[in-house]
């Protein structure tokens, strides 16, 4: 009984768990990239609380800077809502991806016997989901400062859509940048120009559901989004490799 | 130092006689356009250098994957030279299309997809050449380029598509186009000869700069690597 099972699963050659595993294997090393991060997070709380009050922050600036009366709101709420969310995703990626970098926790993370491609997702999965807890405490907390109601079950999916193509193409640029001599200034000169098309549609999506124009004249926003998202999310997927091959 | 080869300097030649050329026909034998006057002669090196432009980042983007595929540094060499002649020839694009746009559409500037995706695609690059300025490590310094002209290259017609739904007022001088646009005329012979010929010269510029400029990379490359080996003597 005792000599059979345990130690096995361990020794077994990294080929062999590459290889034979089934898919079962890769989806508990994407969780696993995922947990850690989550877990490093809730005992440190470095990223959020940063990225919360920078949020909140850009917001306030937003509304002296813009005026923010009942009027212009309406039109302006979706472009103040994004660009918090890139300003704020952008430094959320680039602490995600330094604290990998600075204590040598990547090496560690590549020498680990699974595919490349389940780090990346882990990576990503991990960065949307700091952006969308920040989303989670801006909305409301935007809702009642302007006292409108943002919770709007089409805004919610855009804004999943939107950081979800952010954070693919965010995750492999951040981890260009970090390993760059310029990194903090990098990132954000790298990723804005190239997420831009994401971007664009978000916030066209966005706006058409905060101001209930009819769903034909949304659709092809949300559309293009879904496009965006897949082709940023292939095309990062197949070079991540050489992004952190050593 | 060696000698730059026979045919380059034969192609350095050939490309100045034609640009002389092309310089001629812009301004002399082209028509004068009814409407605009003289500023439409801008037209013929607008044109000409966003063509190569986007030239030079689709070979960006091309050669960055052989790279990729092949890891033969000699790719990424051609990569860094195009993007550089690329951003030269794209900020000539926007430069010589605001002085045209200037008596034309009455501003320096409008928010058009062509004018923001130009604009656009100018900062994905010089963004590209920061990256690799950031980067010791030649090999790392080349991976990175390569994935990020090639991604860079993917994202310029998405913009462009995302921008587009917007209506646009940059006339479409070649194929069919749009009457309602501002600045819009039809080429006579002579004038179509002209800018057929401006984009024959500055392709011909484009391969002759991405030449030299190989050649230097790879000079350097040699004074680096002699560098390395007299001090490590």
């Amino acid at each position: 009984m005792s000599e059979a099972q345990p130690p096995a699963q361990a020794l077994r050659p990294p080929a062999a768990r590459i290889a034979g595993e089934p898919r079962g294997g890769y989806l508990r090393a994407v969780a696993a990239v995922v947990w850690k991060d989550l877990v490093a997070e809730l005992r440190s709380r470095e990223l959020l609380g940063a990225m919360l009050v920078f949020a909140l922050l850009v917001i306030l600036i937003f509304n002296f800077a813009l005026e923010l009366d009942v009027r212009t709101r309406a039109t302006i709420t979706s472009g103040v809502l994004w660009v918090t969310f890139a300003f704020a995703g952008t430094l959320g990626l680039n602490r995600s991806m330094a604290i990998e970098k600075d204590r040598g926790c990547l090496d560690g993370l590549l020498l680990a016997p699974v595919d490349r491609s389940a780090i990346y997702f882990g990576k990503v999965i991990g960065n949307l989901a700091f952006m969308l807890i920040v989303a989670a405490i801006v909305l409301p907390t935007y809702s009642a400062l302007y006292n409108t109601n943002l919770f709007r079950p089409g805004l919610l999916l855009v804004i999943l859509l939107g950081s979800i193509g952010y954070v693919v193409v965010g995750t492999l640029l951040a981890a260009m940048a970090v390993q760059a001599r310029t990194r903090d200034v990098l990132l954000p000169i790298l990723l804005f120009p190239v997420v831009l098309p994401v971007l664009v549609a978000a916030v066209k999506a966005s706006n058409g559901f905060l101001q209930d124009l009819p769903l034909a004249e949304i659709l092809p926003w949300v559309n293009l989004l879904i496009v965006y998202d897949v082709i940023f999310a292939a095309v990062s997927l197949m070079v991540f490799d050489f992004v952190v091959e050593e | 130092m060696e000698a730059s080869p026979k045919a380059l300097r034969g192609l350095t030649w050939l490309t100045a006689a034609l640009f002389a050329v092309a310089l001629y026909m812009v301004l002399f034998y082209a028509p004068r356009e009814m409407v605009m006057g003289d500023v439409q002669r801008v037209f013929y090196f607008h044109v000409a250098a966003g063509w190569v432009g986007a030239l030079a980042f689709l070979v960006t983007a091309v050669t960055g994957g052989i790279y990729l595929a092949r890891k033969d540094r000699r790719w990424d060499n051609v990569a860094t030279a195009s993007v550089e002649i690329g951003v030269v020839f794209t900020l000539i694009n926007i430069v010589s299309g605001s002085i045209w746009a200037r008596p034309i559409w009455n501003t320096w500037w409008t928010w058009d997809p062509r004018l923001v995706t130009a604009t656009i695609m100018e900062l994905i690059y010089v963004a590209y050449l920061m990256l690799r300025q950031g980067i010791e490590d030649p090999d790392r310094r080349a991976r990175f380029g390569s994935v990020y002209g090639i991604l860079g290259f993917l994202s310029v017609p998405l913009t462009f598509l995302s921008i587009r739904i917007f209506r646009t007022i940059h006339p479409v001088v070649v194929g069919s186009g749009d009457p309602t646009a501002e600045g819009a005329f039809d080429m006579t012979p002579r004038m179509l000869q002209a800018f057929m010929f401006s984009l024959l010269t500055f392709s011909f510029l484009y391969a002759t700069l991405l030449w030299h400029r190989v050649r230097l990379g790879r000079l350097s490359e040699k004074v680096e690597q002699l560098k390395m080996k007299v001090l490590s003597a």
